[in-house]
């Protein structure tokens, strides 16, 4: 019986030669993350422990990103604290406020974090990188400090869910649409504990923003891991990141055997797929766009670590080129990282948001988490380019948020309403 | 070791941004989360309940964030237990890693009703239900997670780790 690429790379991490799912293994981490946030805790917990040494520097990645730049005196003291433990334990990957952004893009477009390795991070949408053919898993802060401590995590090693994808992609359709779609089939808790494993040839098409998004949202299915093959389109992308360029690091490409065990498999022809909408109060309230209420919004946000790739700026861009924001609308354009951020600049992207009416934000996980930089107000209602519209998510309990891809996000700017980029 | 108290009931996919809203992530500290303990499922929670009740919820406990100062916040908030169908996989490893007892069972969810009393065994995980004289059971954790829960949680388990490793 053949090994899943996640079994793979999980094996080749405890020095086995075969793993099996519901196996506790201990895995040797080649990334531990965290933000501001789970470092925070990750801090108290290590110090509680008594230890005093990072089992490699080189190993851990801090970004503040959740509460930067600072909203106010509190957050500034976390990120105080966070700034100074990273410079105590000479952090290789502590990346400033100003040259850094969201925490998931950040490791991405750096190469902290390559083909065949495992991450884990404090944060539940750690699973993004697994587009690049990684391990890539979310946990909690106490898993934090026991990988700084150890260099190791515990892991139940996953059972698969393979996801083949055949197809074209309909216009104004990506990958955001297509995993919205797998969610609503499969439901919220459908891959919980699993690695979803996206295969097939419909793969070929999806840019890197469009797998990145889809790692990303996984884990709103329940999945531990949400992992793609290494592909030309992945090389390309690892090969053109800062650290690829510097150290020529050395990476493993791992691919699933052709009799490797899934306890699921579901196929999706994506040529049938339209924009998909995730209506309040879950990631799994998923509508074809067609059938959704074309309501009045107070609000959109397009970027943040689900859709802030530079594709998702050139599709929201593609958009408001020409066009003005509605009168009742308040945009907030966010991308991904600083480096995104310069691109978009250079490309133009920026002044088309400018004199559409957007605010065109540094990097922040701020109005995504209800935390700053764009919070709702009582009842508001809002198109979102994030992953969670949990009650309260954004903003007050009573706001809504609607979930789409960039490109309905902008076309609802522009018309004041939930709306498809057709009707422009 | 028995964890007895009162059942407060919620239902299905009780994500962690209503056990601890985002609003609140600064805090960390168990006096600080405590005070805002499940604040956007249920407002008078905290005002409610009392030290060692009991919430019974429905499948997928604790989806979304990552943030472990959910399980952190219930826990500080003295309930005892957390009882569910099934749990999301990073509350799951989070609980268990601050040694807070979470127990597996949907006959317990089908049949419990806020008010109820349950007694619940760690050991063997039989929860019973005082008040209406029934008992359910629950799914076994496996042995390392056990191990882990028994040296309650993951501090007690790397002291031994590294104690072992000099």
């Amino acid at each position: 019986m053949g090994m899943t690429i996640t079994e793979k790379i999980l094996a080749s991490h405890c020095g086995k030669s075969k793993v099996t799912p519901g196996e506790i293994i201990n895995a040797k981490v080649d990334l531990a993350m965290a933000n501001e946030l789970s470092a925070q805790l990750a801090i108290k917990e290590f110090d509680d422990w008594g230890m005093s040494k990072i089992f490699d520097s080189n190993k851990v990645a801090l970004i503040p990103d959740h509460f930067t730049p600072n909203k106010d005196i509190t957050s500034a003291n976390i990120a105080k604290k966070v700034r100074e433990f990273a410079w105590k334990h000479n952090i290789k990957f502590y990346i400033e406020q100003g040259r850094a952004g969201i925490e998931h893009a950040v490791m991405a477009e750096r190469g902290m974090i390559l083909p065949g390795e495992v991450l884990i991070g404090g944060d539940s949408h750690s699973t993004t990188c697994g587009a690049m053919g990684c391990f890539a898993a979310g946990v909690g802060s106490s898993d934090i400090a026991y990988a700084w401590a150890v260099g190791e995590i515990w892991l139940k090693v996953p059972s698969s869910m393979k996801i083949i994808l055949k197809g074209k992609l309909k216009n104004w359709v990506s990958g955001k649409d297509i995993i919205l779609h797998i969610i609503k089939e499969i439901s919220v808790d459908g891959a919980t504990y699993m690695a979803m494993e996206f295969t097939g040839s419909g793969v070929s098409q999806l840019n890197m923003a469009d797998r990145f998004t889809m790692s990303n949202m996984s884990t709103e299915a329940g999945a531990k891991n949400g992992i793609f093959s290494v592909d030309d389109e992945t090389l390309q992308y690892v090969r053109n990141t800062e650290r690829y360029k510097l150290e020529k690091p050395e990476f493993k490409i791992y691919e699933s055997d052709f009799d490797a065990k899934y306890e699921i498999e579901k196929e999706y022809d994506m040529s049938v797929i339209e924009p998909q909408v995730a209506c309040p109060f879950s990631p799994g309230n998923v509508k074809p766009l067609s059938d959704v209420e074309k309501l009045p919004i107070d609000a959109v946000i397009i970027g943040t670590c689900t859709n802030g790739w530079i594709e998702d700026m050139r599709r929201a861009a593609a958009i408001f080129k020409g066009r003005k924001v509605h009168p009742k609308v308040r945009v907030i354009v966010i991308p991904g990282s600083t480096l995104i951020q310069k691109q978009a600049i250079q490309e133009g992207l920026a002044e088309i948001f400018i004199e559409s009416g957007c605010v065109f934000s540094t990097s922040t996980c701020g109005p995504c988490i209800g935390g700053h930089m764009g919070v709702l107000a009582e009842k508001e209602r809002c198109v979102s380019t994030t992953n969670r519209n949990f009650v309260g998510r954004m903003g007050h309990p009573s706001s809504e948020v609607y979930l789409a891809n960039p490109a309905v996000a902008a076309a609802s700017a522009i018309l004041g309403r939930i709306a498809s980029p057709e009707e422009l | 070791m028995l964890l007895k108290g009162k059942v407060w009931k919620y239902g299905e996919n009780i994500n962690t941004d209503v056990i601890l809203p985002g609003r609140w992530c600064h805090l960390y500290l168990e006096e600080d989360l405590a005070k805002h303990c499940l604040e956007d499922l249920d407002p008078d929670f905290v005002k409610k309940a009392s030290p060692g009740d009991i919430i019974v919820a429905g499948k997928n406990f604790g989806c979304g964030s990552s943030r472990e100062i959910a399980p952190l916040a219930i826990k500080a908030a003295k309930v005892s237990c957390v009882i569910a169908p099934s749990f999301a996989r990073i509350f799951y490893r989070n609980a268990i890693n601050l040694g807070f007892p979470i127990f597996e069972s949907d006959e317990c969810y089908q049949k419990a009703e806020t008010g109820d009393i349950l007694e619940v065994d760690i050991a063997t995980g039989v929860i019973a239900n005082l008040t209406k004289n029934q008992k359910y059971s629950s799914t076994p954790f496996p042995e390392f997670m056990r191990m882990i829960i028994q040296k309650g949680g993951l501090k007690g388990y790397v002291l031994e780790r590294m104690k072992n490793k000099t």
